[in-house]
């Protein structure tokens, strides 16, 4: 017991230790017990916030094994509700019930292959420490970062630590190329020569994705996000459509059986 | 006790029940049907003041699926598991606790005869106390004698009392008052209510079938979520109390009521 790796989620009362406002998003670091140490990426945390029974599921852009504060966590949080506007208004020394890590993540090559991670918005987080571990295991990483302007666009900067090549898409043109992902997903696979796609943002972002990684024969994982009520499994109130090993159509958890699936498994019509 | 439809398959409780896991905790399953359901399209929940509006629509993998996966693993890590049901007819409860009466582990049955959208749910409809009188007794013959069945009624304070009496006399060991109210989601779909706003409505009827029908026992439902709202449940006449919408906020809300609230268990009250 004491040897294996901790897994599977933790209840714990955390604490907000920094706070950033970055572009459009606000990055939030928590320190929360036992979660950065079971964190792997793709899994996200789910966060109490003062008034709502329901919970709030963040993606996890950043750990840290140690810190002033022992071990932390950065979220990135997009102010879109009163839910949201109240966790990105919260000061440091802020008390946050979190739960985490939860859900299933990405899933890492064996081999050292080539890889190229597509992600959009606050949602891309999760593919910063996805890089890092794939890096890591000496993998190729070629990431593109998308968003609909430069406001929102996450950490292309700090990516370039982590992979071999960063390309920039806004949909105003604000910053690097200009475009969405869906013009030129199938471009970016082939020319990256990837064996594996990894994407992280909204359905129509993964979807491209998932279909481009189709037509070049390379392998894709999608963290898709539907809005988790819980986030622990305990509602069943984020349905998400797949189709099984065993070609059965299935509606799934997005927080337990996700939120990272197969590309190729997910029915986007029915999303 | 943890109230049905707020425990994932119970599987998922495991990280959050405490040092004394899940060995001995109360769970009622969410419903289950003969036939595998997909459930409602999204979004099934909707956040409202007070509480949350929720159209799942019953997913679960089946009689069959549950009772060859889901059941052998509660039972083995020592739940004490109260299998919900719900049918489309008679016929259907009456498969289904037949069924789970021969399934080993399976502690009792709770009908689910107050859901709030039944009828968007395909499911039996239960209007009047006969109704659910029925269900109830079709399922009390087909399921070993010994074993509890609730009655989930719906908080709805004019007609509680009476289908409290209804139920009972039908069989029932036991009601569980009370369960989501009918609400609809913002785009006009229909949902049930749930959550703190819910818990003096039920509690109000709590107090009128425990008055009235002193010799039912009541398991107490609807926003609990602390030591102080289990009590009033209590003090109204409740034996137990279910633990439902509050999950969802905090998934220990169980293991810490259990570790501190001296409850004896339902079936001790039969």
């Amino acid at each position: 017991m004491a040897d294996a790796p901790a897994r599977g989620p933790v209840h714990v009362d955390g604490e907000v230790v920094a706070t950033k406002k970055v572009g459009g998003y606000r990055h939030l670091t928590l320190a929360a017990p036992g979660v950065p140490e079971r964190f792997r990426p793709g899994t996200f945390v789910s966060v109490s916030v003062a008034g709502h029974v329901t919970r709030r599921a963040l993606w996890v852009h950043k750990v840290r094994a140690s810190s002033a504060f022992g071990p932390t966590l950065d979220v990135v949080v997009e102010s879109r509700g009163s839910g949201t506007a109240w966790l990105s208004a919260q000061p440091v020394g802020t008390r946050v019930a979190v739960t985490g890590p939860l859900g299933r993540p990405f899933a890492l090559p064996k081999q050292a292959v080539s890889c190229l991670l597509i992600g959009e918005g606050y949602a891309a987080a999760p593919l910063f420490p996805l890089a890092e571990r794939l890096r890591e295991r000496g993998c190729a990483v070629s990431l593109v970062v998308s968003a609909p302007d430069e406001a929102r666009l996450l950490s292309a900067l700090e990516a370039r630590r982590s992979a071999r090549s960063v390309t920039v898409l806004t949909a105003d043109g604000s910053v690097g190329q200009r475009g969405q992902v869906a013009d030129h997903a199938e471009d970016l696979v082939r020319r990256s020569g990837a064996d594996v796609v990894y994407a992280a943002g909204p359905a129509d972002v993964l979807r491209s994705a998932a279909v481009a990684a189709e037509r070049t024969g390379a392998w894709s994982q999608v963290a898709v996000e539907v809005p988790t009520p819980c986030g622990t499994g305990l509602c069943h109130g984020c349905p998400l459509p797949v189709v099984g090993e065993d070609g059965v159509d299935r509606v799934v958890r997005a927080c337990t059986e996700g939120p990272v699936v197969r590309g190729d498994r997910v029915r986007w019509d029915a999303l | 006790m943890v109230a049905s439809g707020c425990g994932g398959t119970g599987r998922e409780l495991s990280a959050y029940a405490g040092p004394e896991g899940l060995d001995g905790l109360d769970f009622v399953t969410r419903s289950i049907t003969l036939d595998a359901r997909s459930g409602a399209r999204g979004p099934r929940v909707a956040e409202v003041p007070g509480g949350l509006v929720s159209a799942v629509g019953l997913p679960n993998p089946g009689l069959e699926h549950f009772l060859a996966t889901e059941l052998p693993w509660l039972v083995r890590a020592g739940v004490r598991v109260v299998v919900s049901i719900a049918g489309a007819t008679m016929g259907e409860y009456a498969d289904l606790a037949g069924r789970l009466g021969r399934a080993p582990g399976v502690v009792g049955l709770e009908v689910n005869v107050g859901a709030p959208d039944e009828t968007s749910d395909g499911l039996y409809e239960v209007r009047e106390p006969y109704h659910a009188a029925s269900v109830v007794a079709a399922v009390r013959r087909e399921f070993a004698s010994d074993r509890p069945v609730l009655a989930k009624l719906r908080p709805d304070v004019s007609r509680v009392v009476e289908g409290a009496r209804a139920c009972h006399e039908a069989g029932a060991t036991a009601v569980v008052v009370g369960n989501a109210v009918p609400a609809a989601l913002p785009d006009g779909r229909p949902g049930g209510l749930s959550g703190p706003a819910l818990a003096p409505i039920a509690l109000r009827c709590v107090a009128a079938v425990s008055r009235a029908l002193p010799a039912v026992p009541v398991i107490g439902c609807g926003g609990v979520h602390d030591v102080d709202s289990a009590r009033a449940y209590l003090a109204a006449g409740a034996t137990s109390v279910q633990v439902g919408t509050a999950m969802l906020h905090d998934p220990t809300t169980v293991a810490r009521l259990r570790a501190s609230l001296d409850q004896p268990p339902h079936q001790e009250d039969a």
